[in-house]
């Protein structure tokens, strides 16, 4: 019998549908290989009875003759981002730690109603800020994937979404829910050699998930293939009336419009993206990607997106600024930890709360955004930085007059060493640098696995559509997918 | 102009008033969450997931509130802006769940306004002043802290917690304690009409920020402090006079007023210092990034006015012109929204059991209205709202005496004991015989009683002394408990001693 944990999203499915397996063999297995990973510390909590319990009510649906669901028979990774009832919602922080919400995120809700199960709520950077899952209350994810030096040095996940990533990449899920602030779901997959996609800005609804930057969040799948991540982000998508930026549009089925066939289609590849710094090795995938593109059908044409240089700085002033905000209310007054020492006021209560509550990383961005958006220099930096952002949706809609989709590398390096870039953050904040863009214009973005470097590390390609096109970038992932031919799996080491 | 001044040791000071309004909005559920809003609930009893802030929980925007906040500035002529946009104003307090209030203050809803005043209520004639309004926005309330629950803890009750205010900021127009209070009356009053908020100060749904600096007249504004959630028109009308006291001494003893907030103590009927300007938060506003900007469509706006009430003074115009009342008496009746609403169904309600039409009516009406209702209430400790007479009643009693069934004088009686049973008028009068005679058999014989039982009086009314006439009037109604019909007994006396 073939291992039920090498399938993904679409194979474990039809298979249940069709009774080759059923759902709870399939919530057995994974739980299994999620019990034997302790080692990659990709969960924070795992629920393996709400996975079975899932699966049972699956199967128990297939026998009474019911529809199963677009994700029926389906277990998954649930980023501890999203609340879920009564199973504890951390995002990965001390201030949060034992917080068990008696509400149910929209999005995760719609995933148990589309026949998803819950395998666990995974590992991230804290409240979402990292871009190497180093940041976590709960200790770092480590990478399932080692250089093929014979180092064995632990690698970085990629954040936000590390456990996300991890998970997915090391078996211990078919998918999982990532969210994605400025990269956090792109850039993790490439670094694990799975797919991920961010869709545009209010698809999914945000209701219930511990805000990071509310203009920017957006939850989406991340899974092995393109097409898993169709059928999950249908079942994620829709319109929230909870969510007043919701996008109030019917969701497209995604997974029956898949096609590879790009003839006609325009792909632009920006040449502002051709940046120093960039690994040789990524800009060989960046060439190969275009020429899969082209064989595709597609025609190529080169854009210039002129802004781009300040899409960073305009990242880092906006979505601190918001987070700044967000995250008063952890306050040690309703919920979560409170450090009341003796004989404090109000005020020392804050003060010892969010100082023993919060990491070095969150303090970090909760100073930059109280800076940017205190008296005197609201105008220089906050005002500013939303100038740019105009500017930069504008480049892109610009571009987009001369093509259909935007192609360029997921993140300017592969995975690197745990404990390589903590003491640099600005380095660290340089591997958002291709993602960014996509997150202030709120444009779907997808990565897609596009080969191994010469370490034998994964490398992404990150495809950029049009708001509202995220038929537009699956298809051209799943051109470039079909391509790549992108087999490779870490070796299991844990 | 006002001339108000407060006299100083160096010569008159004039004091100027801006003052800002904050008015709980009426609606059935909160600003951002579907909680209700109901006064006196239980602590904690009416808290949504939103109001409590917890994580991952996101505001939207009720329909209602902002149809309210629309309608207001309407009411007071302002300007509407159709794109509008709410803004986070952080800082942290154990009543603010989510460490910031979302306010509007880059771009409010509501923008430049006026509202007129009568500058002394006890001469409607005399002058008015146009009062101007500088912008309305919504913004949710915060919750309640209760320190006397627990020795060393305070309690936090977040029911008012995202409830919808409007922050109504006048112009610095007004230059006494006098203007200062019109000023709120008729905002209460017009806000009521409106019905976009019930103006119960003593609930605290209507609160006021009082502002307030002096100066040399003609000389620019000085340095103003504001006085906070003072919750009376008496109070505010109070702080300007305090305050400006204070101002004028500390100046005049060399000293410099500080921009400032101030709490007002009405037992000791002074202000002291909240925090100063430097003390001041860096409330770090920024849009709210949780809601997108607020556009409103020419739909909406048309509902909107189209479902505006008349307001006070198109209806005080209107009771003058149309209903033919007195200044007076118009402004009494138009100055509170269920006062004119009792007077209007006293008057239509009379007008369709004498089948006549409203404008012959509605004189007496108000006259009865203002003298005898509000006067009787008045002894019981009673206003209109609790009064056991309703406008069907109050017109069969003015039928009554319409159709001389019974005189003023009686219908004063019938009133007592209306309010005193509830029974209606006709009832009472019939059980109590209260019925004016007409029989001019009966006058007859009590007047010839009554001139029998004082020969030397009618020698003297005969010699001259007119003035007895009143006296035989009277004594005739008194033998006859009042109920002889007064034109007949005057007839009839008149025939009699001629």
């Amino acid at each position: 019998m073939t291992d039920l944990t090498e399938l993904g999203v679409a194979a474990i499915r039809d298979g249940v549908a069709a009774g080759d397996f059923t759902a709870v063999e399939v919530a057995e297995g994974f739980n299994a290989n999620v019990a034997a990973a302790a080692a990659l510390n990709t969960f924070i909590v795992t629920t393996p009875e709400k996975a079975l319990d899932a699966a049972r009510a699956t199967d128990a649906r297939r026998a009474a003759g019911q529809p199963l669901g677009k994700m029926g028979g389906v277990p998954i990774g649930m980023k501890d981002l999203f609340a879920t009832r009564g199973v504890q919602t951390t995002a990965a922080s001390h201030i949060l730690e034992g917080f068990t919400p008696e509400y149910e995120s929209t999005v995760s809700q719609k995933l148990w109603n589309a026949g998803a199960g819950m395998l666990g709520k995974l590992n991230l950077d804290q409240f979402a800020m990292g871009s190497s899952n180093e940041t976590s209350y709960f200790g770092n994810v480590i990478s399932p994937w080692r250089r093929n030096d014979g180092g064995n040095a632990p690698l970085a996940p990629g954040g936000s979404s590390g456990g996300s990533s991890a998970a997915v990449a090391a078996r211990l899920a078919p998918a999982a829910t990532g969210t994605d602030t400025g990269g956090s779901i792109r850039q993790p997959a490439a670094f694990t050699g799975i797919s991920g996609i961010k869709p545009t800005y209010g698809r999914c609804s945000r209701w219930g998930i511990v805000a990071f930057a509310s203009s920017l969040d957006q939850a989406g799948p991340m899974a092995r293939d393109v097409r898993d991540c169709a059928i999950m982000l249908e079942a994620m998508a829709g319109f929230d009336p909870k969510d007043a930026t919701s996008l109030d549009m019917p969701v497209p089925d995604w997974e029956a419009a898949l096609s590879g066939d790009l003839r006609g289609k325009k792909v632009g590849i920006p040449r502002e993206y051709r940046m120093d710094g960039t690994d040789a090795d990524v800009l060989a995938s960046w060439d190969a990607g275009i020429a899969w593109l082209k064989d595709a059908g597609a025609e190529v044409v080169d854009v210039s997106l002129p802004h781009t240089k300040y899409a960073l700085p305009a990242y880092y002033i906006i979505a601190p600024a918001e987070a700044s905000s967000n995250l008063a209310r952890y306050d040690g007054v309703r919920y979560g930890l409170r450090d009341l020492p003796d004989g404090a006021g109000l005020q020392d209560m804050y003060a010892a709360t969010r100082a023993a509550g919060f990491g070095a990383e969150v303090k970090r961005r909760i100073m930059i955004g109280t800076y940017v958006l205190s008296a005197g220099f609201y105008d220089a930096y906050y005002t500013q930085a939303q100038k740019v952002r105009t500017l930069i949706a504008q480049d892109f809609a610009n571009a987009f007059t001369l093509c259909d989709v935007i192609l360029a590398p997921t993140a300017p390096t592969a995975a690197f060493g745990l404990g390589d870039m903590v003491s640099d953050p600005l380095a660290m904040y340089l591997n958002d640098v291709f993602a960014v863009p996509a997150s202030l214009a709120g444009l779907p973005a997808m990565s897609v696995p596009a080969g191994l470097n010469k370490q034998g590390l994964p490398l992404g390609l990150q495809i950029i559509g049009k708001a509202f096109d995220e038929q537009g970038v699956l298809n051209a992932g799943l051109a470039i997918e079909a391509r790549a031919q992108f087999s490779a799996k870490p070796d299991k080491w844990w | 102009m006002s001339n108000y001044r407060i006299e100083g040791t160096t010569g008159e000071w004039e004091v100027v008033i801006g003052l800002e309004v904050h008015a709980q909005v009426t609606s059935q559920s909160k600003l951002f969450s579907g909680a209700a809003t109901a006064f006196g609930a239980e602590p904690n009893s009416q808290v949504s997931l939103v109001d409590a802030a917890m994580p991952g929980m996101l505001p939207v925007p009720n329909r209602e509130c902002i149809r309210q906040a629309v309608r207001t500035g309407m009411a007071v002529g302002a300007k509407i802006n159709k794109w509008s946009r709410f803004d986070r104003k952080n800082y942290f307090y154990a009543d603010l769940p989510q460490g910031y209030q979302i306010s509007q203050l880059y771009h409010p809803l509501v923008g430049e306004g006026s509202l007129e005043v009568i500058l002394d209520e006890k001469d409607p004639e005399g002058s008015t002043k146009t009062i101007g309004i500088e912008r309305i926005h919504v913004e949710q309330d915060a919750g309640k802290l209760m320190h006397d629950q627990h020795p060393t803890m305070s309690y936090v009750d977040l029911n008012r917690s995202g409830v919808a205010l409007m922050e109504i900021v006048s112009r610095p127009d007004m230059r006494s304690p006098a203007e200062a209070g019109a000023y709120l009356s008729k905002l209460r009053s017009i806000l009521r009409y409106v019905g976009s908020c019930d103006g119960n100060m003593d609930q605290g749904s209507m609160r006021a920020d009082v502002n307030v600096s002096v100066r040399k007249p003609g000389e620019p504004f000085g340095t103003r402090t504001e006085t906070k959630n003072v919750n009376s028109v008496r109070f505010v009308m109070a702080v300007v006079e305090s305050e400006a006291r204070r101002q004028v001494d500390l100046i005049e003893d060399g000293g410099t007023v500080v921009q400032e907030t101030r709490l007002y103590d009405p037992d000791k009927n002074t202000t002291r210092s909240m925090r100063s300007k430097e003390d001041a938060h860096d409330y770090r506003y920024f849009p709210d990034p949780d809601l997108l900007p607020l556009e409103l469509d020419d739909a909406f706006l048309e509902d909107c006015k189209a479902s505006l009430p008349e307001l006070p003074d198109a209806k005080r115009h209107r009771y003058e012109t149309a209903l033919g009342l007195s200044a007076y008496n118009a402004g009494v009746l138009t100055a509170d929204v269920e006062t004119a609403r009792w007077f209007e169904a006293l008057v239509a309600a009379a007008a369709a059991k004498a089948g006549k039409g409203e404008a012959e009516l509605a004189k007496q009406a108000s006259n009865w209205l203002i003298s005898e209702l509000f006067g009787a209430l008045n002894k019981l400790g009673k206003g209109l709202a609790d009064s056991p007479v309703t406008p069907q009643g109050g017109a069969e009693l003015l039928a009554l005496i319409a159709d001389g069934t019974i005189s003023g004088s009686i219908a004063k009686q019938v009133l007592e004991k209306m309010l005193e049973t509830g029974d209606g008028a006709g009832a009472i009068v019939e059980r109590e015989g209260l019925k004016q005679t007409t029989d001019t058999g009966a006058i007859e014989a009590a007047v010839d009683a009554v001139l029998a039982a004082n020969a030397d009086k009618v020698a003297q009314y005969k010699d001259g002394k007119d003035a007895l006439f009143g006296f035989f009037v009277g004594q005739t109604m008194k033998a006859m408990q009042g109920k002889g019909n007064p034109g007949l007994v005057n007839q009839v006396l008149k025939a009699k001693l001629s």
